[in-house]
This record gives C-alpha cells, structure tokens and sequence, in this order.
C-alpha cells in the first residue's frame, strides 16, 4: 500500500503541490489526472524521491519514504518499476542491455539467468526479437514497451508510470494502456499512472485522484467519473465534444 | 561561486560512494578508458608531433651566437615539451574533445531522465556515471602525456633532419645532456591533476544540467572553459611547488 500524507512541494516562490493526501490501492490502477500545470508529476516525482517534498510523508507498506537515507531507500527502490514520458531508455545500451541493466546490480543471477528474463520482459510487451536494436533505432511506441519492459523486470511490486500515452497515436495508447492493466492484474502490482488521456481515464481507472491547482479536488473510479457534480473535473473531462456525447450514453 | 564549489565537492564525495556492483563499474572503468585514452589517440599524435618540430625550429632560429652550443636546442625543446608541450597543451585540447563529450553526454542524459531512471532503480547516478570517468582520466591523461612526450621529441627530430637547422645528431646530444627527473615527475603530476580536472569539472557540469538541448550546448561549453582556466591555474601552482 502506498500512502501520501498532507504533501506540499515549493520551487521558489511557486507552491506547485497544496496538502495533497491519498491512498493508493493496492494491486490496482491509480491515476493521477488533471490539467496542464496542477502538479500531477510533481506528485508522481515526489512519491517516488525523485523530489523532496517541501512537508509531508510518503509511505511504502507503512515505511516512512520520505525520511530514510539513500542507502535505506534501496530495498524498496528495487520494488520500484517506472516508466517515464520519453521511456528514458539508456542510449547506449541495447534493448536487451537496458533491461538486464537493474538485474545486473543488484541480483546475483548467471548470465543465461538475465538474459531468459530479459526474454520473457520482451516477450511480455510483444517485442520479442528485438534484443540487439539501439534505442535510437525504435518508435515511439517501442520505446514505451521496452520502457515497461525494463519495468517489470526486476519484478516489481508497484509500478509508477508517467504520461504512458504522450507522442502516441489512439491505437498505440489504447495497446500501451491495456498492457499496464494485463500487467497490473497479472502480477498485483500497485500502478500508479499520470495521464491527462481520457481515454485511459475510461479504460483503466480503477481508481482516480483528480487534481486542480495543487489540490486534490475530486477522488473516486471510472464509473462514478460520469456521474459527478464537481464542475471542474467535469469541465475537464467533458471538454471535447466528443466526451460529451459520449457522457449522455454513459 | 561558493554554492557551486560546494556542490562541486558534495557531488565528488557521492561519486566515491561504494559501489553498488564492482563488477559493472569495472566494465565502465574500462569503457571509459578506451573511450578517453584509444579515443584521443589520433589528435594527441599529431598535435605532439607538430608541436615537438615547431619548438626545435624556433628555438634553432633564436641561436643566433656562434657562443650558445646548437645543443642545446635538444636540452630547450626536450624541457619545453616534458614540462609544458606535452601535459598542458594536451590537457587544454582533451578538455576539448573528452570534456565536451563528457558534460555533453551526462546532460543529455539528465535532460532526458536518464538519471532520473538510474535513480529510481536506486542506483548511485554519480557514483555510477562520473567515478568511472575520474578514474579513466586520471589513468589515461598521464599515458597519453608520456606518449606526446616521445612523438613531441621524435617530432623535433624530424624537424632537424628535415630543416638541417640542427644536425639530428647534435639534437640527441642535446635531449642527454642534463636531464633532470624532476621535470619529468612534474610533468606526471600535472598531466594526473589535469586529468581529474577535466573529468570532474565537466562531469559536474553535465550532472547539474536543467532544460533542454540549448542548456546542454552550454554545459558543454562551460565545462570546457572552466577545465582549461582550472588546468592553467593548476599548471601554475604544480610548477611552482615542483620546480
């Protein structure tokens, strides 16, 4: 279970996360949606340590995050899979060498070991044969899938995922984001995903915080999204004409 | 400038952190030294060669008095190029090619969550992608300084069998004629304190990069100018410390 107490977050005079309190639920998807600007990845960057939280605690399992060391954050760093918006792929290593990567520091497994489950990570995100290529060789799309690939590898027990639909086009999106969900069921981890795709939002929410100017302003499913009085997740989830004829079927 | 020199050294003492795996620094220490050493192998030849035959030619055309022996432009150049030629002018051009490549390739990577992604995996990013460098530069510059120092002398020796200034054989008269080991220690020193330089300060350079490719073009370019204002000053004091 990860659970964030009361977070702020300050850059300069600019107060980018207001209080911000949550449960995620366990061994489902979280998303954390909003508009440009209201702090989605800033709280995604601060669950994860990437930020120090100006106030405020995050926990793993009821382990205060926020006030270990480096050193002591490791163990559960390791529980820690994460896709960022460009993949972040290391340029160069192969596809294969990114993901052996987190297996070859801190797993004590053989060679053939690594490279079976390198294997299974690429076959698992339907890339199966592509070991060798360079990042620079891979699309978009591919890139994201050896992204979640390297992810998964070390078997994680909660995956944070950031903007995985950005730079993709619809069928892409609609693919990257059922394998976060099969992987997410598959294997119980905790996802947490920043998205502003409505299109996510609908397929994959099994549970949302919705945030507006560093605030948490609305928190519920995918089901209850449609049905909510709250002006301004409804301004932004209904913004396009097409959300809104889709809001009268639902 | 008192906030970057603390970062500068806070950043030195995370890079020097146990490692997490030593069998994967290892890989990468050797990665780097091929890199930095193989990698500039080319330039420093021909700049060591050219600059070892323009420092016997000129020194041959400053021996006006039928009073100076012509050896003794074998004794100048030789001094010249172990004492200042071959580490510094070396140093000054690798902070060009390795150091850019340096602040440019660990920007890039800061830019583009690279080590955002080290990070999370709860890798020790400075240990992990600047000691590596450190230990490369520090073993390969002193190397690479010693071979400019022989194609620099070679190169004074091509200069007077080409020009006929100097007769080659009063040149090799002159490289043996009072050689003090002490010039060559210095010049090891320096060539060793300018390798850290480079490495570090534009390792540094790259870590703290923010933005996007503008901000990475000017971390390259302030590692650089601040590599080779740091390897003047530190030439300075080695030389007066030494000699």
């Amino acid at each position: 279970m990860i659970e964030i107490k009361d977070i702020f977050k300050t850059f300069g005079d600019n107060e980018v996360l207001k209080g911000i309190s949550a449960k995620f639920l366990p061994g489902k998807n979280n998303l954390i949606i909003g508009g440009s600007g209201s702090g989605k990845t800033t709280l995604l960057k601060c669950i994860v340590g990437l930020h120090e939280p100006t106030k405020g605690q995050v926990f793993f399992n009821e382990q205060n995050f926020t006030e270990m060391s480096f050193e002591e954050r490791v163990p559960i760093r390791t529980e820690i899979g994460m896709l960022f918006q460009n993949s972040a792929l290391f340029d160069s290593m192969t596809v294969e060498e990114n993901i052996m990567f987190p297996l070859n520091l801190f797993t004590n497994q053989s060679k053939s070991e690594k490279l079976d489950r390198a294997n299974f990570c690429l076959e698992r995100v339907n890339l199966k044969g592509k070991n060798k290529l360079f990042p620079a060789e891979l699309s978009g799309g591919m890139k994201k899938r050896v992204g979640i690939a390297r992810a998964i590898s070390m078997q994680p027990k909660y995956l944070f995922v950031d903007e995985p639909n950005s730079g993709l086009d619809p069928k892409t999106s609609i693919l990257i984001d059922e394998l976060i969900a099969e992987l997410t069921k598959e294997y119980e981890i905790t996802t947490v995903i920043v998205t502003h795709d409505m299109n996510s939002v609908m397929g994959i929410g099994d549970h949302i915080i919705f945030l507006h100017q560093g605030q948490k302003w609305w928190e519920g499913s995918n089901k209850e999204i449609a049905h909510t009085d709250n002006q301004e997740l409804n301004d932004f989830v209904f913004a396009s004409k097409f959300m809104e004829a889709a809001k009268e079927k639902l | 400038m008192f906030t970057s020199l603390g970062r500068y050294i806070l950043l030195l003492r995370l890079s020097f952190k146990r490692p997490e795996k030593f069998s994967v620094y290892w890989a990468e220490i050797m990665r780097e030294m091929v890199s930095i050493g193989i990698g500039s192998l080319g330039i420093i030849s021909i700049i060591s060669l050219f600059i070892g035959a323009v420092a016997v030619i000129q020194v041959a055309f400053q021996l006006t008095s039928p009073l100076v022996p012509a050896t003794i432009a074998g004794s100048i150049s030789r001094d010249s190029t172990i004492l200042e030629f071959s580490p510094t002018i070396s140093a000054l051009v690798l902070a060009g090619r390795v150091g850019s490549s340096i602040a440019s390739q660990i920007g890039t990577m800061r830019v583009t969550e690279q080590i955002d992604a080290l990070e999370i995996m709860g890798v020790n990013a400075p240990g992990y992608l600047i000691s590596p460098k450190i230990l490369a530069g520090i073993t390969m510059v002193p190397m690479l300084n010693i071979l400019s120092i022989c194609l620099g002398l070679a190169g004074g020796y091509i200069a007077c069998a080409a020009s006929g200034d100097i007769s080659p054989a009063d040149y090799i008269l002159g490289l043996r004629d009072g050689f003090l080991p002490i010039t060559l220690q210095a010049s090891l020193v320096k060539s060793f304190t300018f390798g850290f330089i480079i490495t570090s300060v534009c390792a540094y350079q790259g870590f703290y990069t923010s933005g996007g490719a503008l901000e990475v073009g000017q971390s390259a370019t302030q590692g650089v100018v601040w590599s080779c204002i740091m390897i003047l000053f530190a030439d300075l004091i080695i030389s007066r410390v030494m000699l």
